[in-house]
């Protein structure tokens, strides 16, 4: 396999500092391809396998094949089942893989307020330095996709690596290595895309019109990509964004506000200080002292 | 309490300790906060304890500000009511600015400058406290929707902003208005500067006695 070079850091949290970056770096990408998962949760065992996760409680049934319910700082990956009704009536099991997309611009990246909690590795993947997490949860408000989860245990926010540790040595991830029918593919972003072109020339040509890659422009683009059946309607897929986007008032409160807040503060310091330099203090002059103590001696007479 | 001659008492003991526990109270939160705002200023963690220990400690200097303004709120709010001589004052202001409040409406016990100081305090701690409560995610993750807490947190960031400006202008004023600190360290004023700021106030307190 390729070098991916998963330690050469292309953006790190809540630093100002360039990266280097005269090293050019291979996209990495996940290919799942929605049409040919059977919803047999190996990738979820293989996750937490590798991962060394396991959920503290049993969950409860509630009514649904998802198992867990949702994701959690336990279950980075999670199948995601939905009955869906085409317009003839027809129904549709749609099993989408869930976790983290690993956005081209990242939003948790953006709203991560400590240095080198969240970095962007050259090759694409998106990865929380839990060590660096101080538990604020903001990446949480960040993130388009609601991936990132607050662990009650130690207070720090957990999510897909990408099995960064497993693609630094030349491994695909786990999920990837452990699918038994090549729903999940792992490769060059750009090896990837052309495999789906392929996948989607196959499912249209079996009716499926609609047929596409969800690789979403909004957010610069992801590292894990789905060949969707219908990708001119992502959301039936349990709720997958069909335009996704890092919230405007993330973006506002990460962005714009920052240095206007902070100027906005200097000048009102040096408006003061300008103020002083002019007008100067207003001192109490000894008239008005002779005249507040006749206020106050009349008073006592 | 024996006052030394020519002095008036502003502020009793158990107000002044309230005032700075509030004041202490805020500038810590400022600090822990602006540490979390701007990656600039992260290095103010460090003050905290680190990351995490700021971003868990900062709520509770939160709370102990809005039990210990609220107090602060209940002491002043009456003198803090808005009344015509206000509007008055805050039109000239300019002349207030120069130094010269002769051309100014006579002050009872606070200026409109201050009352509008108390009140932007007032609203923004509701409005900081509110915030912080949907964005404590440690306790109250679990009830808000994520689009709630986003609001909350550009809330939270504009309000502290705010508070922090209102803040610099009540220091400033402070340090700007000779013999203003006093009030609130030893408690009393002098009689020349309550005659220069506060008129109404002088007469009014020299009636009393």
């Amino acid at each position: 396999m390729a070098d991916f070079q998963s330690l050469d850091i292309r953006r790190r949290s809540a630093s100002t500092e360039v990266p280097p970056n005269i090293r050019e770096a291979t996209q990495i990408a996940k290919l799942i391809d929605v049409s040919r998962c059977i919803g047999c949760k190996a990738c979820q065992a293989a996750c937490m396998e590798w991962n060394d996760l396991r959920e503290e409680e049993v969950g409860s049934f509630n009514g649904s094949y998802d198992n867990p319910a949702d994701l959690s700082p336990a279950t980075w990956t999670l199948m995601r089942f939905t009955e869906w009704e085409d317009p003839q009536g027809n129904l549709e099991w749609l099993i989408r893989k869930d976790g983290c997309m690993h956005c081209g611009d990242p939003g948790c990246l953006k709203a991560c307020p400590s240095p080198g909690a969240i970095v962007q590795y050259q090759n694409g993947i998106v990865d929380f330095i839990s060590e660096n997490c101080i538990g604020c949860g903001y990446c949480i408000k960040g993130c388009p996709f609601n991936i990132p989860r607050l662990s009650q245990a130690d207070q720090k926010v957990y999510k897909c690596t990408l099995c960064s540790d497993r693609v630094a040595v030349g491994q695909e991830p786990a999920c990837a290595k452990a699918c038994p029918t090549g729903a999940i593919a792992f490769g060059t972003k750009h090896d990837m895309t052309e495999w789906a072109g392929e996948r989607i020339e196959d499912l249209k040509s079996r009716g499926f019109d609609q047929a596409g890659l969800y690789d979403p422009p909004g957010v610069g683009g992801t590292h894990v990509m789905y060949v969707l059946h219908h990708a001119d309607k992502p959301s039936i897929y349990a709720g997958l964004p069909n335009d996704p986007h890092i919230s405007r008032l993330v973006q506002a409160w990460k962005g714009v506000m920052k240095p206007i807040a902070m100027a906005g503060l200097a000048f009102t310091a040096v408006v003061g200080f300008v103020h002083w330099m002019v007008a100067g203090p207003n001192e109490v002059h000894p008239e008005d002292e002779a005249k507040g103590r006749d206020v106050l001696d009349r008073q006592d007479t | 309490m024996r006052q030394p001659p020519g002095t008036l008492a502003r502020y009793t003991t158990a107000a002044r300790i309230n005032h700075w526990v509030t004041a202490a109270c805020l500038i810590l939160l400022a600090l822990s906060g602006m540490a979390l705002f701007h990656p600039s200023l992260f290095f103010l963690t460090a003050l905290f304890g680190g990351g995490a220990d700021t971003r868990a400690i900062h709520p509770w200097f939160g709370s102990v500000l809005l039990v210990s303004f609220a107090l602060l709120f209940v002491r002043f709010v009456r003198h803090n009511l808005w009344e015509r001589d206000d509007t008055r004052w805050m039109v000239a202001i300019r002349s207030v600015l120069a130094n010269d409040e002769e051309h100014a409406p006579e002050v009872g016990r606070y200026n409109a400058g201050q009352k509008l100081v108390f009140w932007g305090m007032t609203v923004l701690i509701l409005v900081l406290f509110a915030s912080g409560l949907v964005i404590w995610d440690t306790y109250f993750f679990g009830a808000t929707t994520i689009a709630q807490k986003r609001i909350a947190q550009l809330a939270h960031s504009l309000a502290a902003v705010a508070i922090i400006g209102v803040w610099i202008v009540h220091v400033y004023a402070a340090l700007w208005v000779r013999g203003t600190v006093p009030a609130m360290t030893r408690g009393v004023v002098s009689a020349g500067w309550s005659w220069r700021h506060h008129r109404k106030w002088l007469r009014e307190s020299a009636q009393r006695r």
